[in-house]
């Protein structure tokens, strides 16, 4: 790459379709940003026991649905009437494959409210300690994942997919404390196996940040980083 | 990678095949109209059997390449060509080559269809091998060039009518049948679609698929999509260079050069 062009910020000839560009990175972020407000809201119906949050986390459900579709919506139609090449070929694919997993990280959420309402009909359990450190390391799985899309940034990307290890162990952790208490008192179960579940969201959460990092890392330096075992497989 | 290269089981071991050799070389060519140096010291080669699309803005020396590997710069005044083009390792700019026995084997396709407008269909077609001075019964020829060029079905009942009476997608693939009828072995195309509707179109970027079997093919396009639906490798030039060549997936999904990245995503004014 030459210095002299590579100096220059490039811009679309056709302007309206440098808007569409801007304007499907824009809408990823808005989703984003309700995506990360929508795991903070549950998670806090759940530690300050507010059954009322966890119903608002169901219907701003909504509105991430939505921008889905709108998000896939603009991704077809710059297809269809731009057709696309290179980084911005990139960025559209990337874009129709992240709202998916943005839109999980949403419905994740509504899972982590709905177990909230059951348990907040309960006696809590116990301290809940180690279960917001969980959530604390999936959001943040999801707001680095996040960044490394605006600011298009791979290194981010690639320290999302190496802290993935540190959120399974903390699952592992708090699974075997609640299976303690299961065992010690059957009285206990029906409130651990919703706390499992819980756990168990937060590591999906934390699973599609990782499918966010590695689309990413695709949209810029377009080489594709996932599954690395699966290509010694003779297709 | 490892994986990959790891030695055959004895028994089973068998040499690598020999790379295939190129059909098409160029290398350090150089185009002077004047002394505006339309093309800047290109290097590539083509691997028989495939198609290469030369895209590029207006101006950037795409058609000045193209027409020097028949040498159809020969004719103009003010045009200098230095550095080698070669087919099958032969250089065409050495003194013992004819260009005319030259153009037999690189074959041109232009940008309008060209039909000879005082000939029938049939004319047309033969009219290479006339001006050639091959002799012989032309109809099998002219039926299998027309066969290739995939107009035989439209045209076989009106051999004799005038070549004008064909639609202007139909005169294009009349224009590719007399090229093959002399039977190249590398055919050169210069925006071969770009008058045509999108139905014709289509018809010759199937066309060009079927002839890679048989041809080395090279095409100069405006249009990206053609070159990205046509090509095996696209080269893309600019202000005379050449910036980029290489698998055509490559080129528009992830291009190593900045200019290359612009032009695809169309980013140049």
């Amino acid at each position: 790459m030459s210095p002299e062009s590579s100096a220059r910020p490039a811009a679309h000839t056709d302007k309206a379709f440098e808007a569409d560009l801007r304007e499907v990175r824009e809408k990823i972020l808005t989703m984003g940003g309700k995506v990360e407000d929508q795991i903070a809201k549950s998670m806090r119906s759940l530690t300050e026991r507010d059954s009322e949050l966890a119903e608002q986390v169901k219907e701003g459900d909504l509105e991430i649905n939505r921008l889905e579709v709108d998000i896939d919506d603009l991704c077809r139609r710059t297809l269809a009437l731009r057709q696309p090449a290179a980084s911005d070929l990139r960025l559209i694919t990337t874009a129709l494959k992240i709202v998916t997993d943005l839109e999980r990280i949403g419905d994740e959420a509504v899972n982590i409210a709905e177990r909230a309402i059951e348990l907040n009909q309960s006696p809590p359990l116990a301290p809940y300690v180690d279960l917001p450190r969980l959530a604390d390391l999936a959001q943040n799985q999801v707001k680095k994942s996040l960044d490394a899309f605006v600011r298009a940034d791979p290194e981010t990307a690639e320290e999302v997919l190496g802290s993935d290890d540190q959120l399974d162990d903390l699952f592992v952790k708090i699974f075997n404390e609640l299976l303690n208490f299961m065992m010690e008192d059957s009285r206990t179960i029906r409130r651990a196996t919703s706390l499992v579940s819980i756990c168990k969201y937060l590591e999906r959460i934390g699973d599609h940040a990782m499918n966010v990092a590695e689309m990413v890392i695709y949209m810029v330096r377009g080489t594709d980083v996932r599954h690395p075992k699966s290509r010694t497989i003779p297709a | 990678m490892s994986a990959v290269a790891s030695p055959a089981p004895a028994g089973t071991v068998e040499s690598a095949p020999a790379p295939a050799p190129n059909k098409v070389e160029v290398e350090n060519l150089n185009v002077w109209f004047g002394k505006n140096n339309a093309v800047k010291n290109a290097t590539l080669a083509v691997k028989p059997n495939t198609v290469l699309a030369v895209i590029g803005p207006s101006g950037c020396g795409k058609s000045t390449f193209l027409r020097a590997l028949n040498r159809m710069h020969d004719l103009v005044p003010t045009a200098r060509v230095t550095g080698k083009v070669l087919v099958d390792g032969q250089d065409l700019y050495t003194r013992e080559v004819d260009p005319v026995l030259l153009r037999r084997r690189v074959g041109m396709v232009f940008q309008r269809p060209n039909p000879f407008p005082t000939m029938s269909v049939e004319e047309n077609v033969a009219a290479g091998l006339v001006l050639n001075g091959i002799r012989g019964d032309h109809h099998e020829l002219v039926e299998r060039s027309l066969r290739k060029a995939a107009l035989w079905d439209e045209v076989k009942d009106r051999l004799n009518h005038a070549a004008t009476s064909l639609s202007g997608g139909q005169q294009q693939r009349l224009s590719i049948a007399r090229a093959l009828a002399i039977e190249p072995e590398v055919l050169l195309m210069d925006e071969p679609a770009s008058a045509l509707d999108p139905i014709a179109t289509a018809k010759i970027e199937e066309l060009i698929h079927e002839l890679k079997e048989h041809y080395t093919i090279i095409i100069v396009t405006h249009s990206m999509q053609q070159a990205a639906r046509v090509s095996d490798q696209t080269a893309f030039f600019y202000m005379g260079e050449l910036v980029e060549m290489g698998p055509t997936e490559q080129i528009f999904t992830n291009p190593k050069e900045r200019r290359t990245e612009d032009y695809v995503t169309g980013k140049f004014g």
